[in-house]
């Protein structure tokens, strides 16, 4: 068993800026920890993680695949945020290279179907739409949960573009609940861009259904 | 950790920077430190295959100090190329100071060694 994060290092007054480890967190964590000989078998060069929030996804992912086989790269709206990812590499002795950005942003040129493990734990809450905007440009916690419609509006952003920034061995993993219509999701991934994908874990967590989704290419018919 | 291997990664990501616009970004007026880090022959060699930009590599180290990379990016990868790939890309980090973009002279600061790379609404492409 790969023990979670020490995060023992940040503190109530991070985690009133930041997003604190919590079930949806976890549940990503058990995922990778099943999926654990599927990504070391892959050899993942570089990895990234949107929205690193505290860092105890990617210090995972870090202690699944090794610290030096990887390049780990984040990126989070949140400036406290990138902050503490990197202390918690620092803590977990995992180099993160945490990046103030909007999702992907400035890796999207050189990182063109580049990245083999790419994680995402979105603001998947549905809200007003006009909440997730203003979260969004507030750079602050509400972004880490409010999610607008259906709480789909900023995971439909990455579902989009994904195509452009996955490797061709690849392997995305995506956070949602319930309410995201994760059937629905899985079948436009299918039938749009020529992503398969998997439940890989899914449980319920008091009032929340949790699922974890592994996204990777179709093979191309030979 | 603004590492070289970051810095070759990222390119400007505002609206006037197209496709191959925009990169490699400019350190300027940087705070330097050096920390060990463990050697991985395989992640090298593989990551040097793969990805990185030879020119924006030697351009970058330059500006930090640093001339032991050759300007023509070597066909054999033996293991003191590797142990020179090593330094230059995973133990320098730029802590303080700013890159800017070749083409339209966005200013990224760097701060507690993070880049700050978000945009103001107006200069999203």
């Amino acid at each position: 068993m790969i023990p979670t994060p020490d995060t023992s290092h940040l503190t109530n007054a991070d985690f009133e800026h930041v997003y604190e480890p919590a079930e949806d967190t976890f549940i990503l964590l058990d995922a990778l920890e099943a999926d654990a000989e599927r990504l070391r078998a892959l050899t993942p060069r570089i990895a990234m993680e949107i929205g690193s929030g505290s860092g105890c996804v990617s210090a995972f992912l870090g202690a699944v695949l090794g610290s030096t086989t990887c390049l780990y790269l984040s990126t989070d709206i949140n400036p406290h945020a990138a902050l503490c990812t990197l202390k918690t590499g620092g803590q977990n002795k995992v180099p993160l290279e945490p990046v103030v950005t909007s999702l992907i942003g400035p890796f999207a040129k050189r990182l063109h179907r580049a990245v083999d493990v790419l994680i995402f734990n979105p603001p998947y809450v549905p809200t007003e739409d006009e909440e997730m905007t203003d979260a969004q440009a507030g750079r602050a916690i509400e972004g880490s949960w409010a999610g607008g419609k259906q709480g789909m509006l900023v995971t439909e952003r990455v579902l989009c573009g994904l195509d452009e920034i996955l490797s061709e061995k690849g392997l995305f993993y995506l956070v949602a609940v319930k309410d995201n219509d994760v059937p629905s999701i899985r079948r436009r991934m299918d039938e749009e861009y020529g992503f398969e994908s998997d439940i890989v874990l899914q449980r319920r967590a008091g009032r929340e259904h949790l699922f974890v989704i592994r996204f990777s290419r179709k093979a191309s018919p030979s | 950790m603004v590492r070289l291997i970051t810095h070759n990664l990222l390119a400007c990501h505002a609206k006037n920077c197209t496709q191959t616009k925009g990169f490699p970004l400019a350190f300027n007026d940087v705070r330097v430190e050096t920390k060990e880090a463990e050697f991985n022959a395989d992640f090298l060699k593989s990551f040097y295959e793969r990805k990185i930009d030879w020119d924006a590599l030697v351009g970058a180290a330059k500006q930090l100090g640093d001339t032991s990379l050759p300007l023509e990016r070597p066909e054999m990868v033996d293991d003191d190329f590797l142990q020179l790939l090593h330094h230059v890309l995973l133990e320098i980090h730029v802590e303080e100071g700013e890159m800017i973009c070749p083409n339209c002279k966005h200013v990224y600061k760097i701060r507690d060694g993070i880049p700050n790379m978000l945009l103001a609404e107006h200069e999203i492409g």
